[in-house]
């Protein structure tokens, strides 16, 4: 069993890294505006697909793309907002701006589909097969270049948060966005701002997600979501360093059970959330008590 | 039912910051009791937790004899113990006789489960009930369209709907014109003489020590003077940690009360 | 005359009551019939079939109202009864041999399967706030997708052909139709019931405060898991309908995200906690989609359009034809009448307080309630 769990730890790890990606975009969405973007799963399809079009047809590396690809899934993070989310105003914006994200995910699903039809595409790469041997395992060079770029992406979003004076705004808005507001702060365009920042995470998430995968499409973007939902909400909704945790933790358990089972590994990554809720109703690093009663 | 209210060693931190240190009080039957103090001394605090909205970190909460420390709201509700909150809530979207019938028992006429919600008897009672605070007339109205002053008599009057042997007041007058706190003493006086008891939280001195028979002074969540409005108004001790308090630092009507 | 307008305001919110009683009954009987005709005036068969997805979807719309519009709990996990309720009708047709009308007498036994699953579910899902709800319900569809992929009963991926059915083409989709017009209507009699009831008004009460519903005496878990599973057993009753038409069951088919996303839809267009709203809703929108999707022959094209109608209503149209349209109606008829009492309201001051502008001005009854209330945090006050 041994010569199967090593390698099966280090690709959850690494694959955690990942996810830990795009969970604190989702993480951090949800602090400030207190609103759940189901669209990045989709939005992180999108991502992967900008990838697959610049490698594939311009011939542009994937870690060179990105230079390209995450300041256009900013802009689209702020059309995004400022189109759907903006606009929703009363006590039930927050159930509206989810089924809104929603719409917009259905919409470009929708649209991805047309474009690109219903085929798994893969990312291709000179440094995508090749691996190398780590104490008699081989591990995919890509995994670690991929986790190497979560965590310089992930230490980028802290050093913005917690050293820089926007970071300040964030989390004082994160905090209380009526005392925000109180001592100046522009919450509607830390909002934006962060919005923008939570889908451009995307970007990078799917041209790690396309190359670690071994294919996605359209359809791909629900397996996401649901993956990073999971995630988000073990790890306590708007707690970043829970979703980092509950990424590699989640990432890990499933990669574990995929040993035995492949079918059911992912059964069990949801049956791990709804058990922990059962426990613990604000999630395992959660602050705000979310219980209903 | 009798309605004696006891609460004997409260404390409760959050996060390291004792809300409640200790805090013991009775409320006696028939009575209407004052508490008071500065912001933050803990007595929406000590309301939740009677209420049964928080967990005390230790001490008990009796009613009437009965320990009821850590029983859930609804249960503290089904022993006699109605209360109102300090920002007022009543249903918005909900018309003010569906607000008032919200509390009412399953009606015993025919119909069963899907029977319409109140029988005749609550719905007379209900209708009662909205006049003696003086908004009958908007009865079939939204209860999100009323002004704040006629939410406050709406919330009171659902609380009085299940007939409630002791009724906890955050701040009834908080935020109110003076007519309409005239207004809500007066019926407070009305219910009390017919045998409801009372605990009242209220900023506005001149409303509790004209309607209390006792004031309980709360200070950094330990109770520090108890006695009747004439004592109270006259001893240092209160003088010190909430009449001076006040003078520097007029109340808001919504003022966060941790 | 004079009393009448001190009393304005509140007839105003609420109309006339009997009047209006008598109405919306004669509106229904005319409806009821209309639907009753229909199959006899278009037989052919793609009428019917739009006859009944359009009835199949007013009976699950105004189920997941239910439970999400009058409970404000938002559920994108429907799916999850429905399917249980197509695959429990597929496993016992083909586990106990059954063929032909028999298969019929498991649509029961789809509704039991169905509420019984509610349990657990809300058991779990229940726990959380209103937003983190909606999450879960979503994760706990996805769990029940997966599990008909992997399960070996569920026919995995190929799933379940359904018993063929000897009925004579050109009148073969009838008893469908009539079936499944009895079930919604029996649904809508049922939602209008148990809005009116101590449990509806309950659920509203939860929808508008839930913590101080539970100062009032309001068991909040009892009451929301009671709703959740009156609203599982219709759509799993459905479901069974549902499977038996289409004549086979997949794993994507029964549990689609599309069709929570339409019941949603249609409950946010139509107006969610009303009565007929998402019926409304289904009646316009279902036959559109059809339409569209017969239109444009392209899938994706249609689910774009779908899309996109969602996102217009939620943005301009946030809580519904029905409440949109009582509003104006109401606002209409309360400046003609403030036209005509004008000046015999000078005894009106019997209030304590004078009534406030929001009370006197047409058109605000039910506009005001939301953005009131929008500063207040859900949670246990601390």
């Amino acid at each position: 069993m041994a010569h199967q769990i090593y390698p099966a730890i280090a690709d959850g790890i690494l694959g955690g890294g990942v996810y830990a990606l795009m969970a604190v975009g989702l993480t951090l969405i949800f602090g400030v505006l207190d609103i759940i973007n189901v669209a990045q799963g989709i939005l992180v399809i999108v991502g992967g697909y900008l990838s697959y079009v610049l490698s594939v047809h311009l011939h542009i590396d994937l870690f060179l793309g990105l230079l390209i690809t995450i300041p256009a899934m900013f802009v689209l993070g702020l059309v995004i907002h400022t189109a759907v989310i903006r606009p929703l105003r009363g006590s039930e914006r927050t159930s509206m701006s989810l089924l809104a994200c929603f719409a917009v995910a259905i919409i470009l699903e929708g649209a991805l589909y047309w474009i690109f039809g219903p085929n798994v595409v893969t990312l291709k790469a000179s440094y995508i097969n090749s691996s190398f041997a780590l104490g008699g395992f081989y591990i995919n060079d890509i995994y670690v270049y991929c986790f190497i770029l979560a965590l310089a992406l992930v230490a980028a979003i802290y050093l913005l948060l917690y050293r820089s004076r926007f970071g300040r705004g964030v989390r004082a808005t994160m905090q209380d966005a009526t005392a925000a507001r109180l001592i100046g702060i522009d919450v509607n365009r830390v909002a934006a701002i962060t919005f923008g920042i939570g889908v451009a995470v995307t970007a990078a998430g799917g041209m790690a997600y396309g190359a670690t995968s071994g294919g996605f499409n359209p359809n791909s973007g629900y397996d996401l979501i649901s993956r990073l939902l999971a995630i988000i909400i073990l790890g306590g909704l708007g707690s970043i360093g829970g979703a980092l945790v509950a990424a590699v933790f989640m990432i890990t358990v499933e990669s574990l059970v995929d040993i035995w089972s492949p079918n059911w590994a992912i059964v069990v990554f949801y049956a791990a959330l709804v058990i922990v809720l059962t426990v613990r109703p604000s999630g395992l690093f959660g602050r705000k008590a979310v219980r209903a009663q | 039912m009798t309605a004696e209210l006891r609460t004997e060693g409260i404390s409760k931190a959050f996060g390291g910051v004792h809300a409640l240190d200790d805090c013991s009080l009775t409320v006696a039957e028939g009575s209407i009791t004052g508490l008071i103090g500065p912001n933050g001394s803990g007595k929406t605090t000590l309301f939740n937790i009677m209420t049964g909205y928080e967990r005390p970190d230790s001490g008990a909460v009796y009613l009437a004899g009965q320990n009821i420390t850590g029983a859930s709201a609804q249960k503290v509700f089904g022993l006699g113990m109605g209360r109102t909150f300090q920002l007022t809530r009543i249903f918005p979207r909900l018309t003010l006789l569906e607000n008032m019938l919200v509390a009412a028992k399953p009606s015993r006429e025919r119909g069963g489960l899907l029977a319409r919600a109140g029988g005749t008897v609550d719905r007379r009672r209900a209708r009662e009930l909205l006049e003696f605070t003086g908004i009958d007339q908007y009865a079939n109205a939204l209860a999100g369209t009323l002004s704040y002053g006629q939410r406050k008599l709406l919330e009171l009057a659902t609380v009085l709907a299940a007939d409630p042997a002791i009724v906890l007041l955050d701040e009834p007058a908080g935020g109110v014109n003076p007519s309409l706190i005239q207004t809500i003493a007066a019926r407070i006086r009305d219910l009390n003489a017919r045998g409801t008891t009372f605990l009242i939280v209220e900023h506005n001195m001149e409303f509790v020590m004209g309607l209390c028979h006792q004031v309980t002074v709360l200070d950094y969540g330990t109770v520090v003077a108890a006695g009747p409005p004439e004592i109270i108004s006259t001893d240092p001790r209160v003088l010190d940690a909430y009449l001076g308090a006040a003078l520097d630092d007029e109340p808001s009507p919504d003022g966060a009360d941790a | 005359m004079t009393s009448s307008a001190v009393r304005s305001p509140a007839h105003r919110a609420a109309g006339a009551p009997g009047h209006r009683t008598l109405l919306t009954s004669a509106g229904l009987v005319v409806l009821l019939a209309v639907f009753a005709i229909f199959p006899l005036v278009y037989s052919n068969p793609l009428a019917t079939t739009y006859g009944f997805d359009a009835l199949i979807f007013i009976a699950a719309a105004s189920a997941w109202n239910i439970f999400s519009g009058y409970s404000g709990y938002l559920s994108l996990g429907h799916a999850v009864f429905f399917g249980s309720g197509m695959y429990t009708v597929a496993i016992g047709a083909q586990d106990w041999h059954l063929t032909g009308d028999a298969v019929f007498a498991l649509l029961p036994l789809a509704a039991v399967v169905a509420a019984a699953v509610a349990v657990p579910v809300g058991l779990v899902a229940l726990r959380v706030r209103r937003h983190t709800f909606v999450v879960i319900t979503i994760a706990i569809f996805f769990i029940f997708q997966l599990m008909a992929f992997n399960f070996s009963f569920t026919g995995g991926t190929s799933g379940i052909d359904a018993p063929i059915l000897n009925w004579a083409p050109g009148t073969y989709n009838d008893p469908f139709y009539y079936l499944a017009m009895v079930i919604a209507a029996v649904t809508l009699a049922l939602s209008w019931l148990i809005r009116r009831s101590r449990f509806g008004l309950h659920l509203r009460a939860i929808r508008d405060d839930e913590d101080r519903a539970r100062s009032l005496g309001v068991h909040p878990m009892r009451v929301k898991l009671g709703a959740l599973v009156v609203s599982a057993l219709i759509t799993g009753l459905v479901g069974g309908l549902w499977y038996y038409f289409i004549g086979a069951v997949h794993p994507q088919s029964a549990f689609d995200p599309l069709f929570d996303l339409q019941l949603a839809l249609m409950g946010f267009f139509g107006g969610l906690g009303t009565v007929f709203g998402p019926a409304l809703g289904a009646l316009i929108l279902e036959p559109v989609q059809q339409w569209l999707t017969v239109q444009f022959t392209n899938d994706y094209l249609s689910e774009i359009l779908l899309g996109a109608v969602f996102l217009l209503v939620i943005l301009f149209l946030p809580r519904g034809v029905i409440p949109t349209l009582g509003e104006r109606i109401t606002a209409w008829r309360s400046r003609a009448r403030d036209r005509s009492v004008s000046e015999t309201t000078a005894d009106g001051g019997a209030a304590p307080e004078a009534a406030p502008p929001d009370l006197t001005a047409p058109g605000t009854s039910a506009g005001a309630p939301a953005s009131r209330t929008a500063g207040r945090r859900e949670g246990t006050p601390s």
